[in-house]
Protein backbone atom coordinates (compact mmCIF):
# COMPACT_ATOMS: atom_id res chain seq x y z
CA UNK A 1 0.00 0.00 0.00
CA UNK A 2 3.22 2.26 0.86
CA UNK A 3 6.03 1.90 -1.26
CA UNK A 4 8.65 3.62 0.27
CA UNK A 5 11.92 3.69 -2.49
CA UNK A 6 15.46 4.72 -1.09
CA UNK A 7 14.26 8.02 0.80
CA UNK A 8 17.04 10.54 1.90
CA UNK A 9 16.73 13.34 3.44
CA UNK A 10 19.35 16.16 5.01
CA UNK A 11 18.48 19.26 6.54
CA UNK A 12 21.45 21.52 5.91
CA UNK A 13 24.66 19.67 7.14
CA UNK A 14 22.31 17.32 9.08
CA UNK A 15 21.62 14.20 6.86
CA UNK A 16 18.24 12.82 8.74
CA UNK A 17 17.47 10.02 6.46
CA UNK A 18 19.77 8.12 4.19
CA UNK A 19 18.43 5.67 1.86
CA UNK A 20 14.75 4.28 3.58
CA UNK A 21 13.43 1.19 1.87
CA UNK A 22 9.97 0.15 2.98
CA UNK A 23 6.91 -1.58 1.46
CA UNK A 24 3.91 -1.42 4.04
CA UNK A 25 0.44 -3.04 3.24
CA UNK A 26 -2.33 -3.45 4.55
CA UNK A 27 -3.86 -4.88 7.67
CA UNK A 28 -0.28 -4.76 9.03
CA UNK A 29 -0.28 -2.70 12.48
CA UNK A 30 3.82 -1.27 12.21
CA UNK A 31 5.22 -0.16 15.43
CA UNK A 32 7.94 2.84 14.00
CA UNK A 33 10.54 3.05 16.83
CA UNK A 34 13.84 3.88 17.45
CA UNK A 35 16.11 6.79 19.28
CA UNK A 36 15.09 10.26 19.39
CA UNK A 37 16.27 11.96 16.17
CA UNK A 38 16.44 9.08 13.84
CA UNK A 39 14.16 10.03 11.71
CA UNK A 40 11.01 8.72 12.55
CA UNK A 41 9.20 11.99 12.32
CA UNK A 42 10.77 13.09 9.03
CA UNK A 43 10.02 9.50 7.51
CA UNK A 44 6.16 10.49 8.49
CA UNK A 45 6.64 14.17 7.44
CA UNK A 46 7.48 13.17 4.13
CA UNK A 47 4.94 10.30 3.25
CA UNK A 48 2.53 13.14 4.47
CA UNK A 49 4.44 15.30 1.96
CA UNK A 50 4.97 18.09 5.22
CA UNK A 51 8.60 17.81 4.00
CA UNK A 52 10.04 16.96 1.27
CA UNK A 53 12.26 14.45 0.71
CA UNK A 54 15.88 15.22 -1.21
CA UNK A 55 16.06 11.65 -2.78
CA UNK A 56 13.85 8.63 -4.07
CA UNK A 57 9.81 7.94 -3.84
CA UNK A 58 6.87 7.51 -1.78
CA UNK A 59 4.00 5.79 -3.77
CA UNK A 60 0.73 4.80 -2.19
CA UNK A 61 -1.43 2.30 -4.00
CA UNK A 62 0.58 2.65 -7.45
CA UNK A 63 0.30 7.01 -7.07
CA UNK A 64 3.58 8.68 -6.60
CA UNK A 65 3.11 11.08 -3.62
CA UNK A 66 4.65 14.08 -6.19
CA UNK A 67 1.48 14.15 -8.17
CA UNK A 68 -1.61 15.53 -6.19
CA UNK A 69 -3.12 15.95 -3.25
CA UNK A 70 -5.59 13.51 -3.77
CA UNK A 71 -3.94 10.57 -1.70
CA UNK A 72 -4.29 12.37 1.55
CA UNK A 73 -8.04 11.50 1.48
CA UNK A 74 -6.88 7.88 2.38
CA UNK A 75 -5.03 8.70 5.69
CA UNK A 76 -5.69 9.80 9.11
CA UNK A 77 -3.08 11.42 10.73
CA UNK A 78 -2.73 11.83 14.46
CA UNK A 79 -0.20 14.38 15.02
CA UNK A 80 2.35 14.10 18.57
CA UNK A 81 1.16 17.68 19.61
CA UNK A 82 -1.95 19.29 18.31
CA UNK A 83 -1.55 22.82 18.97
CA UNK A 84 -5.18 24.15 17.56
CA UNK A 85 -6.28 28.04 16.96
CA UNK A 86 -6.95 29.12 20.47
CA UNK A 87 -10.46 30.70 19.26
CA UNK A 88 -12.12 27.91 17.18
CA UNK A 89 -14.15 25.78 19.10
CA UNK A 90 -13.86 21.60 18.78
CA UNK A 91 -17.24 21.75 16.40
CA UNK A 92 -15.89 24.41 14.32
CA UNK A 93 -12.59 22.59 13.92
CA UNK A 94 -14.36 18.92 13.13
CA UNK A 95 -17.27 21.18 10.97
CA UNK A 96 -13.77 22.70 8.94
CA UNK A 97 -11.63 19.20 8.67
CA UNK A 98 -15.14 18.11 7.21
CA UNK A 99 -15.57 20.72 4.47
CA UNK A 100 -11.70 20.03 3.27
CA UNK A 101 -12.82 16.36 2.97
CA UNK A 102 -16.19 17.20 1.22
CA UNK A 103 -17.81 14.34 2.89
CA UNK A 104 -20.55 13.66 5.26
CA UNK A 105 -21.60 10.10 4.73
CA UNK A 106 -19.72 6.91 6.13
CA UNK A 107 -18.25 9.00 9.31
CA UNK A 108 -16.94 6.66 12.33
CA UNK A 109 -18.12 8.52 15.31
CA UNK A 110 -17.18 5.53 17.52
CA UNK A 111 -14.23 7.38 18.91
CA UNK A 112 -16.25 10.67 19.14
CA UNK A 113 -18.83 9.26 21.05
CA UNK A 114 -16.90 7.12 23.08
CA UNK A 115 -14.30 10.18 23.95
CA UNK A 116 -18.36 12.16 24.88
CA UNK A 117 -17.13 14.30 22.53
CA UNK A 118 -20.71 16.20 22.02
CA UNK A 119 -20.46 17.84 25.31
CA UNK A 120 -17.47 19.72 24.43
CA UNK A 121 -18.47 20.89 20.91
CA UNK A 122 -19.03 24.35 21.96
CA UNK A 123 -15.42 24.36 23.70
CA UNK A 124 -12.93 26.77 22.51
CA UNK A 125 -9.14 24.78 21.77
CA UNK A 126 -7.74 27.47 23.84
CA UNK A 127 -9.18 26.80 27.20
CA UNK A 128 -8.65 22.56 26.64
CA UNK A 129 -5.92 20.50 28.16
CA UNK A 130 -3.32 18.68 26.60
CA UNK A 131 -5.03 15.83 26.71
CA UNK A 132 -8.55 16.64 25.52
CA UNK A 133 -6.34 18.02 22.61
CA UNK A 134 -4.84 15.07 21.79
CA UNK A 135 -8.71 13.35 21.94
CA UNK A 136 -9.41 16.27 19.22
CA UNK A 137 -7.00 14.86 17.16
CA UNK A 138 -7.69 11.06 17.24
CA UNK A 139 -11.00 11.77 16.77
CA UNK A 140 -10.04 13.57 13.48
CA UNK A 141 -7.74 10.95 12.46
CA UNK A 142 -10.49 8.21 12.82
CA UNK A 143 -13.45 10.23 11.88
CA UNK A 144 -12.65 9.95 7.64
CA UNK A 145 -12.66 5.78 7.57
CA UNK A 146 -9.50 6.67 6.17
CA UNK A 147 -7.24 3.40 5.14
CA UNK A 148 -4.35 4.59 6.33
CA UNK A 149 -3.30 5.11 9.33
CA UNK A 150 -0.44 7.42 11.24
CA UNK A 151 -0.36 8.08 14.62
CA UNK A 152 2.47 9.68 16.25
CA UNK A 153 2.92 9.19 19.74
CA UNK A 154 -1.17 8.59 20.35
CA UNK A 155 -1.26 7.66 24.16
CA UNK A 156 1.22 9.94 24.96
CA UNK A 157 -1.12 12.90 26.79
CA UNK A 158 -4.05 10.47 27.33
CA UNK A 159 -5.97 9.45 31.16
CA UNK A 160 -5.26 5.98 31.39
CA UNK A 161 -8.98 5.02 29.99
CA UNK A 162 -9.02 7.21 27.25
CA UNK A 163 -5.60 5.50 26.20
CA UNK A 164 -7.33 2.19 26.20
CA UNK A 165 -10.50 3.43 24.28
CA UNK A 166 -8.04 4.47 21.59
CA UNK A 167 -5.84 1.10 22.22
CA UNK A 168 -8.89 -1.03 21.52
CA UNK A 169 -10.28 1.50 18.36
CA UNK A 170 -6.20 0.80 17.05
CA UNK A 171 -6.90 -3.44 17.18
CA UNK A 172 -10.53 -2.67 15.85
CA UNK A 173 -9.31 -1.11 13.27
CA UNK A 174 -6.44 -3.29 12.57
CA UNK A 175 -8.31 -6.27 12.25
CA UNK A 176 -10.48 -4.27 9.60
CA UNK A 177 -7.81 -4.69 7.11
CA UNK A 178 -6.13 -1.03 7.31
CA UNK A 179 -2.54 -0.19 7.56
CA UNK A 180 -1.67 1.69 10.82
CA UNK A 181 1.34 3.21 11.38
CA UNK A 182 2.52 4.14 15.23
CA UNK A 183 5.48 5.57 16.66
CA UNK A 184 5.83 5.03 20.84
CA UNK A 185 8.78 4.99 22.60
CA UNK A 186 6.43 3.10 25.38
CA UNK A 187 7.23 -0.15 24.35
CA UNK A 188 5.29 -2.04 26.90
CA UNK A 189 2.02 -0.80 25.29
CA UNK A 190 2.64 -2.29 21.58
CA UNK A 191 1.81 -5.37 23.10
CA UNK A 192 -0.99 -6.57 21.33
CA UNK A 193 -1.81 -3.90 19.12
CA UNK A 194 1.67 -4.57 16.20
CA UNK A 195 2.18 -7.04 14.18
CA UNK A 196 5.14 -5.76 12.69
CA UNK A 197 8.41 -3.78 14.11
CA UNK A 198 10.43 -1.27 12.23
CA UNK A 199 13.28 0.05 13.88
CA UNK A 200 15.10 3.04 12.95
CA UNK A 201 18.58 4.50 13.85
CA UNK A 202 20.44 7.23 12.47
CA UNK A 203 18.17 7.60 9.86
CA UNK A 204 18.34 3.88 8.23
CA UNK A 205 15.96 0.87 9.13
CA UNK A 206 17.84 -0.74 11.63
CA UNK A 207 15.83 -3.92 11.49
CA UNK A 208 11.99 -4.65 9.62
CA UNK A 209 10.53 -7.53 11.33
CA UNK A 210 7.07 -9.52 11.97
CA UNK A 211 6.50 -9.21 15.98
CA UNK A 212 5.92 -13.34 15.94
CA UNK A 213 9.29 -13.90 14.26
CA UNK A 214 11.38 -11.36 16.69
CA UNK A 215 9.85 -13.33 19.82
CA UNK A 216 10.65 -16.39 18.24
CA UNK A 217 14.42 -15.14 17.12
CA UNK A 218 15.32 -13.53 20.53
CA UNK A 219 13.06 -16.23 22.96
CA UNK A 220 11.16 -13.75 24.75
CA UNK A 221 7.64 -12.76 24.95
CA UNK A 222 7.55 -9.45 24.55
CA UNK A 223 8.26 -6.77 22.43
CA UNK A 224 10.56 -4.64 24.76
CA UNK A 225 12.56 -7.12 25.93
CA UNK A 226 13.37 -8.50 22.33
CA UNK A 227 13.95 -4.92 21.31
CA UNK A 228 16.53 -4.81 24.30
CA UNK A 229 17.86 -8.08 22.98
CA UNK A 230 18.36 -7.21 19.46
CA UNK A 231 20.05 -3.95 20.64
CA UNK A 232 22.51 -5.82 23.34
CA UNK A 233 23.49 -8.12 20.58
CA UNK A 234 24.43 -5.28 18.75
CA UNK A 235 26.60 -3.53 20.84
CA UNK A 236 28.38 -6.66 21.73
CA UNK A 237 29.20 -7.07 18.04
CA UNK B 1 -9.88 27.96 -0.21
CA UNK B 2 -13.65 29.28 1.07
CA UNK B 3 -13.44 26.01 2.97
CA UNK B 4 -11.09 26.73 5.97
CA UNK B 5 -11.30 31.05 5.44
CA UNK B 6 -14.32 31.32 6.85
CA UNK B 7 -13.14 29.54 10.29
CA UNK B 8 -9.72 31.05 10.43
CA UNK B 9 -11.38 34.45 9.95
CA UNK B 10 -14.13 33.85 12.95
CA UNK B 11 -10.83 32.87 14.97
CA UNK B 12 -9.04 35.81 14.17
CA UNK B 13 -11.81 38.42 15.16
CA UNK B 14 -12.79 36.58 18.31
CA UNK B 15 -8.88 37.58 19.34
CA UNK B 16 -8.62 39.65 22.37
CA UNK B 17 -6.02 41.38 20.74
CA UNK B 18 -8.11 42.74 17.41
CA UNK B 19 -10.70 43.83 19.71
CA UNK B 20 -8.24 45.85 21.70
CA UNK B 21 -6.58 46.84 18.36
CA UNK B 22 -10.42 48.15 17.07
CA UNK B 23 -10.47 50.28 20.54
CA UNK B 24 -7.44 51.41 20.13
CA UNK B 25 -8.32 52.71 16.65
CA UNK B 26 -11.52 53.68 17.92
CA UNK B 27 -9.93 56.25 20.42
CA UNK B 28 -7.41 57.41 17.96
CA UNK B 29 -9.98 58.35 16.05
CA UNK B 30 -12.61 60.28 17.86
CA UNK B 31 -9.98 61.69 19.92
CA UNK B 32 -8.16 62.92 16.81
CA UNK B 33 -11.43 64.80 15.57
CA UNK B 34 -12.90 65.74 18.99
CA UNK B 35 -9.33 67.08 20.00
CA UNK B 36 -8.43 69.16 17.17
CA UNK B 37 -10.97 72.55 16.65
CA UNK B 38 -11.07 71.45 12.88
CA UNK B 39 -11.71 68.22 11.10
CA UNK B 40 -8.62 69.41 8.60
CA UNK B 41 -6.37 69.08 11.58
CA UNK B 42 -7.96 66.13 12.68
CA UNK B 43 -7.46 64.13 9.63
CA UNK B 44 -4.03 65.16 10.07
CA UNK B 45 -3.54 64.18 13.64
CA UNK B 46 -5.30 61.00 12.60
CA UNK B 47 -3.03 60.12 9.34
CA UNK B 48 -0.02 60.51 11.23
CA UNK B 49 -1.03 58.40 13.81
CA UNK B 50 -2.55 55.70 11.70
CA UNK B 51 0.65 55.23 9.84
CA UNK B 52 2.59 55.32 12.88
CA UNK B 53 0.57 51.99 14.22
CA UNK B 54 -1.57 50.08 11.95
CA UNK B 55 1.66 48.61 9.96
CA UNK B 56 3.09 47.80 13.51
CA UNK B 57 0.20 46.39 14.77
CA UNK B 58 -0.60 44.39 11.57
CA UNK B 59 2.92 43.10 10.77
CA UNK B 60 3.45 41.62 14.38
CA UNK B 61 0.29 40.52 14.70
CA UNK B 62 0.26 38.52 11.35
CA UNK B 63 3.39 37.46 11.93
CA UNK B 64 2.73 35.54 15.73
CA UNK B 65 -0.54 34.64 14.19
CA UNK B 66 1.39 32.43 11.80
CA UNK B 67 4.40 31.67 13.62
CA UNK B 68 1.32 30.28 16.45
CA UNK B 69 -0.21 28.36 13.61
CA UNK B 70 3.02 25.95 12.99
CA UNK B 71 1.11 23.00 14.02
CA UNK B 72 -2.34 23.86 12.64
CA UNK B 73 -0.95 24.70 9.46
CA UNK B 74 1.06 21.00 9.34
CA UNK B 75 -2.63 19.68 10.61
CA UNK B 76 -4.44 21.16 7.60
CA UNK B 77 -1.17 19.67 5.17
CA UNK B 78 -2.32 16.25 6.21
CA UNK B 79 -5.44 16.72 5.17
CA UNK B 80 -6.39 16.84 1.36
CA UNK B 81 -6.42 20.99 0.71
CA UNK B 82 -3.65 22.71 -1.09
CA UNK B 83 -0.46 24.10 0.23
CA UNK B 84 -1.51 27.32 -1.86
CA UNK B 85 -5.12 26.87 -0.34
CA UNK B 86 -3.72 27.16 3.12
CA UNK B 87 -1.08 29.69 2.96
CA UNK B 88 -3.94 32.13 1.12
CA UNK B 89 -6.51 31.19 3.48
CA UNK B 90 -4.14 32.62 6.26
CA UNK B 91 -3.81 35.24 4.39
CA UNK B 92 -7.20 36.57 3.73
CA UNK B 93 -7.98 35.26 7.15
CA UNK B 94 -5.60 37.79 8.85
CA UNK B 95 -5.74 41.02 6.10
CA UNK B 96 -9.70 40.87 6.08
CA UNK B 97 -9.67 40.55 10.06
CA UNK B 98 -7.14 43.58 10.75
CA UNK B 99 -9.26 45.73 7.84
CA UNK B 100 -12.44 44.99 9.67
CA UNK B 101 -11.00 46.05 12.39
CA UNK B 102 -9.36 49.14 11.24
CA UNK B 103 -12.93 49.94 9.90
CA UNK B 104 -15.20 49.45 12.46
CA UNK B 105 -12.60 51.37 15.00
CA UNK B 106 -11.02 54.51 12.20
CA UNK B 107 -13.41 54.19 9.86
CA UNK B 108 -17.04 55.13 12.00
CA UNK B 109 -15.41 58.87 13.00
CA UNK B 110 -13.71 59.03 10.11
CA UNK B 111 -17.43 58.99 8.21
CA UNK B 112 -18.84 60.99 10.66
CA UNK B 113 -16.09 64.11 11.31
CA UNK B 114 -14.29 64.33 8.06
CA UNK B 115 -15.59 65.11 4.37
CA UNK B 116 -16.64 62.06 2.55
CA UNK B 117 -13.55 61.97 -0.15
CA UNK B 118 -11.52 62.70 2.10
CA UNK B 119 -12.19 59.85 4.52
CA UNK B 120 -13.07 57.34 1.82
CA UNK B 121 -8.97 57.82 0.20
CA UNK B 122 -8.08 57.74 4.13
CA UNK B 123 -9.96 54.32 4.50
CA UNK B 124 -8.77 53.12 1.60
CA UNK B 125 -5.22 54.09 2.41
CA UNK B 126 -5.43 52.45 6.05
CA UNK B 127 -7.02 49.49 4.31
CA UNK B 128 -4.26 49.06 1.72
CA UNK B 129 -1.19 49.95 4.67
CA UNK B 130 -3.19 46.77 6.31
CA UNK B 131 -3.02 44.30 3.87
CA UNK B 132 0.77 45.34 2.83
CA UNK B 133 2.02 44.78 5.98
CA UNK B 134 0.14 41.56 6.38
CA UNK B 135 2.09 40.36 2.92
CA UNK B 136 5.38 41.46 4.93
CA UNK B 137 4.62 39.72 7.58
CA UNK B 138 3.89 36.48 5.38
CA UNK B 139 6.99 37.03 3.94
CA UNK B 140 9.07 37.12 6.90
CA UNK B 141 7.70 34.22 8.93
CA UNK B 142 8.39 32.16 6.02
CA UNK B 143 11.96 33.64 5.99
CA UNK B 144 13.08 32.31 9.25
CA UNK B 145 11.54 29.37 10.48
CA UNK B 146 12.64 30.73 14.17
CA UNK B 147 10.02 32.67 15.59
CA UNK B 148 12.56 34.88 17.35
CA UNK B 149 14.06 35.99 14.34
CA UNK B 150 11.06 36.48 11.84
CA UNK B 151 9.47 38.76 14.80
CA UNK B 152 12.68 40.51 14.92
CA UNK B 153 12.52 40.98 11.05
CA UNK B 154 9.44 42.76 11.06
CA UNK B 155 10.03 44.95 13.99
CA UNK B 156 12.95 45.90 11.49
CA UNK B 157 11.06 46.61 8.52
CA UNK B 158 8.27 48.58 10.22
CA UNK B 159 11.38 50.86 12.05
CA UNK B 160 12.89 50.78 8.32
CA UNK B 161 9.39 51.96 6.53
CA UNK B 162 8.08 54.39 9.19
CA UNK B 163 10.93 56.56 11.01
CA UNK B 164 14.38 55.43 8.93
CA UNK B 165 13.26 55.78 5.22
CA UNK B 166 12.23 59.69 5.98
CA UNK B 167 15.67 59.88 7.66
CA UNK B 168 17.35 58.49 4.16
CA UNK B 169 14.87 60.65 2.23
CA UNK B 170 16.00 63.97 4.40
CA UNK B 171 19.27 62.83 4.29
CA UNK B 172 19.45 62.56 0.23
CA UNK B 173 17.91 66.05 0.04
CA UNK B 174 19.76 67.84 2.42
CA UNK B 175 23.32 66.35 0.51
CA UNK B 176 22.02 66.93 -3.18
CA UNK B 177 20.12 70.01 -2.83
CA UNK B 178 22.32 71.62 -4.92
CA UNK B 179 20.85 69.48 -7.70
CA UNK B 180 17.30 69.22 -9.16
CA UNK B 181 16.73 66.28 -6.49
CA UNK B 182 13.22 66.01 -7.05
CA UNK B 183 11.97 64.27 -9.65
CA UNK B 184 14.63 61.29 -8.22
CA UNK B 185 12.79 62.24 -5.22
CA UNK B 186 9.16 61.07 -6.41
CA UNK B 187 10.76 58.26 -7.44
CA UNK B 188 12.07 57.10 -4.13
CA UNK B 189 9.21 57.56 -2.51
CA UNK B 190 7.94 54.32 -4.38
CA UNK B 191 10.16 52.50 -2.50
CA UNK B 192 8.04 52.91 0.47
CA UNK B 193 4.27 52.42 0.90
CA UNK B 194 3.97 54.17 3.91
CA UNK B 195 5.35 57.87 2.34
CA UNK B 196 3.86 56.73 -0.89
CA UNK B 197 0.75 56.87 1.51
CA UNK B 198 1.18 60.06 3.66
CA UNK B 199 1.61 61.90 0.49
CA UNK B 200 -1.11 60.64 -1.20
CA UNK B 201 -3.40 62.03 1.85
CA UNK B 202 -1.48 65.17 1.84
CA UNK B 203 -2.02 65.97 -1.45
CA UNK B 204 -5.95 66.05 -0.52
CA UNK B 205 -5.37 68.19 2.17
CA UNK B 206 -4.55 72.39 1.86
CA UNK B 207 -1.54 71.56 3.79
CA UNK B 208 -0.12 70.48 1.07
CA UNK B 209 0.65 74.17 0.33
CA UNK B 210 2.88 73.95 3.10
CA UNK B 211 5.18 71.80 1.18
CA UNK B 212 6.85 74.23 -0.94
CA UNK B 213 8.47 73.71 -4.35
CA UNK B 214 8.95 69.70 -3.83
CA UNK B 215 4.78 70.06 -2.96
CA UNK B 216 4.71 71.75 -6.61
CA UNK B 217 6.78 68.75 -8.07
CA UNK B 218 4.38 66.22 -5.67
CA UNK B 219 1.43 67.41 -7.04
CA UNK B 220 2.32 67.41 -10.53
CA UNK B 221 3.03 64.15 -10.47
CA UNK B 222 0.30 62.36 -7.33
CA UNK B 223 -2.45 65.13 -7.84
CA UNK B 224 -3.79 63.75 -11.14
CA UNK B 225 -5.53 60.76 -11.86
CA UNK B 226 -2.74 59.01 -14.00
CA UNK B 227 -0.55 59.93 -10.65
CA UNK B 228 -3.00 58.37 -8.60
CA UNK B 229 -3.81 55.33 -10.33
CA UNK B 230 0.15 54.76 -10.61
CA UNK B 231 0.55 54.60 -7.06
CA UNK B 232 -2.19 52.88 -5.98
CA UNK B 233 -0.52 49.97 -8.51
CA UNK B 234 2.75 50.54 -6.76
CA UNK B 235 0.78 50.18 -3.84
CA UNK B 236 -0.87 46.90 -4.95
CA UNK B 237 2.83 45.80 -6.38
CA UNK B 238 3.30 45.86 -1.97
CA UNK B 239 0.72 43.65 -1.43
CA UNK B 240 1.42 41.30 -4.32
CA UNK B 241 5.33 40.80 -4.12
CA UNK B 242 5.52 39.73 -1.03
CA UNK B 243 2.59 37.09 -1.18
CA UNK B 244 3.99 35.58 -4.09
CA UNK B 245 7.16 35.08 -3.20
CA UNK B 246 5.73 34.05 0.44
CA UNK B 247 3.48 31.68 -1.36
CA UNK B 248 5.74 29.86 -3.55
CA UNK B 249 8.46 29.59 -0.98
CA UNK B 250 6.13 28.14 1.31
CA UNK B 251 4.85 25.44 -1.92
CA UNK B 252 8.72 23.96 -1.07
CA UNK B 253 9.06 24.36 2.67
CA UNK B 254 9.93 21.93 5.20
CA UNK B 255 7.45 22.54 8.04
Amino acid sequence: MIDIKDISKSFGKLSVLRGIDLNLNRGQCIALIGPNGCGKTTLIKIILSMVMADKGEVSINGQLITKGIAYKKMIGYMPQIGRYPQNMTIGQIIEMVQSIRNTSENLDLSLYQSFGMDALLDKKMGTLSGGTTQKVSAVLAFMFNPPILILDEPTAGLDPISAEILKEKIIAERNNGKLIIITSHLLSELDNMVSEIIFMQEGKVAFHQSVDKLKTSTGTTNISEAILRILKSKTNE
Amino acid sequence: MNRILKYILLDILKNKFVIAYTIMLAVIGWSSFTLEDSSAKGILTLLNLILLTVPLVSILFAAIYIYNSAEFIELLISHPIKRKDIWLSLFGGLAGSMVIAFILGAGIPLIIYSDLNQSILMLAIGIIITVIFVALAMLCTIIYKDKAKGIGLTIILWIYFALLFDGILLFLMFQFSDYPIEKPMVALTALSPIDLSRILMLLQLDSAALLGYTGAIFNEFFGNTKGMIISFMLLLGWIVIPLIISLKKFNQKDL
